[in-house]
């Protein structure tokens, strides 16, 4: 049993190193995306992994198949509709949601319309899906860096972004950090979502930043508990994912995020913080 | 008779609104320091619109204000509507430990005398034992009472409280009134935006009638008259959508002295 797990990883590199770069995905990602969840921003995850699109293929056209080139356009693509979204949001009478949806649809369709005047139908696919299995030192190091980067700057803002979730109009009037904090958020996830989207794609991206997170809410009742969780959901979807890639030879992208969605359904059924399960048990209610 | 204190908030013939449609305009004023001034006004005189113009929600439209303080922090400020997410997985005594955010601000732990602090504000409102509960769990008035507890903590020189006792019972009514009245002993200059005109007689001095505009303001027992509250029922017309240029806005600048 032990061997089963282990020898794939021992035997391949290119597995080790898919393991490596998940579980640094697995860092950064999870607690961005339980910020999103309290902030009532799931899907805006989704939204931004669209937005990213054509950035990531104006690189491609540019540069060719290049990590950096690909990467850097993807960040900026995504930071210029995140950045455009918030800033309208926080000046008009458009809700965040609504602005965001209106500049990724058309960062989206610009995305599509570049692919497929100039790219073929594989490479699309190429850049939707990941590689998981071909990650360089290159990719690796981009992945790390950016998870680390990403829980030191979350450590920096923790306080804000929590009292920005919570009640925001109490740091709205009793300092100048919330708009500060909001756009440093943005920037968090856009940098997370560029790095997810190397390992497993930009739709995958999303998944690993917000099922362990969405999975965390029924087993850890304040924040800092929903982040340790998602971190570890992250990284047991990553390491099953992978090997149920390499035994049932399935594509790795969809293999973690699938699994990653078996442990939601099923913390939705037994989890202990409100999970299904107990609703059916007959159980007394306490004294107080 | 002591010299006239100096004014917390001056109000230079403010006008407040939304998309130049005014909610209260041209006020002209001076709110003293330590000064406890009840706002009341029938609904739509524009209470909640000054509040948010004095905490900075709202950019004025005409005119001016000026707040006598340093920091954003020294403004306290109970919204009437409030943007909190109840369902928010946070801890009663870390929402009350917000208050202190002026003294640890991002970045700064909470030490062991803050945390005697914060306890003390939960019991201060009778909330010493649910300090380890989420919020959500908390009934509507007791979760006013944890946003007064906040207050507490918060230290301010001025405290603006937009109808705090709304869905609270008498007794939480009674305490929280004490709290209001210890905080003008200690000198803060406290607003708050009324519904209840008994409550205003009884424990706010100072009372500004609101009708869009200014009716009256001044001691309590002169002002708040039964022709002064009829008049501003009447005052609080309807809202024109296709209303002229306020022409005030030319005689104001003309009353002042260059």
């Amino acid at each position: 049993m032990i061997d089963a797990i282990t020898q794939p990883f021992i035997e391949f590199s290119f597995m080790r190193r898919a393991l490596v770069g998940c579980l640094a995905l697995s860092l950064g990602a999870p607690p961005i995306g339980v910020f999103l969840m309290l902030r009532r921003m799931s899907l805006m995850g989704d939204a931004m992994s669209h937005a990213i699109l054509p950035g990531a293929a104006i690189g491609y056209l540019l540069a060719g198949l290049s990590l950096f080139a690909m990467s850097l356009g993807g960040f900026a693509a995504g930071l210029a509709v995140a950045l455009a979204a918030g800033l309208i949001a926080r000046s008009t009478v458009l809700r965040e949601d609504a602005s965001l949806a209106a500049f990724y649809l058309v960062s989206l369709a610009l995305g599509v319309l570049i692919v497929s005047v100039r790219g073929s139908n594989i490479d699309l696919l190429h850049v939707l899906f990941g590689t998981v299995l071909a990650l360089d030192d290159q990719a690796l190091l981009l992945v790390a860096s950016i998870s680390t980067l990403s829980l030191l700057v979350l450590a920096v803002i923790y306080r804000p972004l929590v009292l920005e979730c919570f009640d925001p109009q109490f740091l709205r009037s009793t300092s100048d950090f919330s708009s500060p904090t909001h756009f440093t958020f943005l920037v968090l996830v856009v940098l997370n979502l560029v790095s997810g989207f190397q390992a497993l794609g930009t739709l995958m991206a999303v998944g690993i930043m917000l099922l362990p997170a969405v999975t965390a809410r029924f087993w850890a009742d304040d924040v800092s508990g929903l982040i340790l969780v998602a971190i570890l959901v992250a990284f047991a979807a990553s390491l099953t994912g992978l090997l149920l890639s390499y035994y049932a030879n399935v594509p790795t992208g969809p293999a973690i995020i699938l699994l990653a969605g078996v442990f939601y359904l099923v913390s939705v059924l037994v989890g202990a913080k409100g999970g299904l399960v107990w609703g059916l048990l007959p159980r007394k209610h306490l004294e107080a | 008779m002591s010299p006239r204190p100096e004014p917390a908030i001056t109000f230079s013939d403010l006008t407040l609104g939304y998309d130049r449609h005014p909610a209260v305009h041209h006020i002209i004023g001076k709110v003293a320091k330590g000064e406890l001034l009840a706002i009341v006004g029938p609904n739509g005189a524009g209470k909640s619109t000054l509040l948010k113009g004095i905490v900075g929600e709202l950019k004025p439209l005409g005119g001016s204000l000026k707040i006598d303080s340093f920091r954003k922090s020294d403004v306290a400020y109970l919204p009437q509507q409030i943007e909190i997410d109840r369902s928010f997985p946070i801890s009663v005594f870390d929402c009350v430990a917000m208050g202190l955010w002026r003294e640890i601000g991002a970045w700064r732990g909470l030490d062991s005398t803050r945390k005697t602090h914060v306890v003390q504000a939960l019991a201060t409102v009778g909330l010493q034992d649910l300090g380890v509960r989420p919020v959500g769990a908390l009934s509507g008035g007791q979760f006013q009472r944890v946003l007064f507890a906040r207050l507490l903590l918060q230290d301010a020189a001025i405290i603006l409280l937009d109808e705090p006792f709304r869905a609270v019972d008498t007794k939480t009514v009674a305490d929280l009134i004490a709290l209001i009245l210890r905080w003008h002993e200690e000198g803060r200059t406290v607003l708050a935006a009324l519904h209840d005109i008994d409550q205003v007689r009884a424990h706010f001095p100072v009372t500004l009638i609101l009708a869009r505009e200014v009716v009256t303001w001044g001691e309590t027992r002169k002002v708040l008259t039964p022709a002064n509250l009829a008049k501003s029922r009447q005052l609080v017309e309807a809202f024109d959508e296709h209303a002229e240029i306020c022409a005030r806005d030319g005689e104001a600048r003309e009353r002042q002295p260059a």
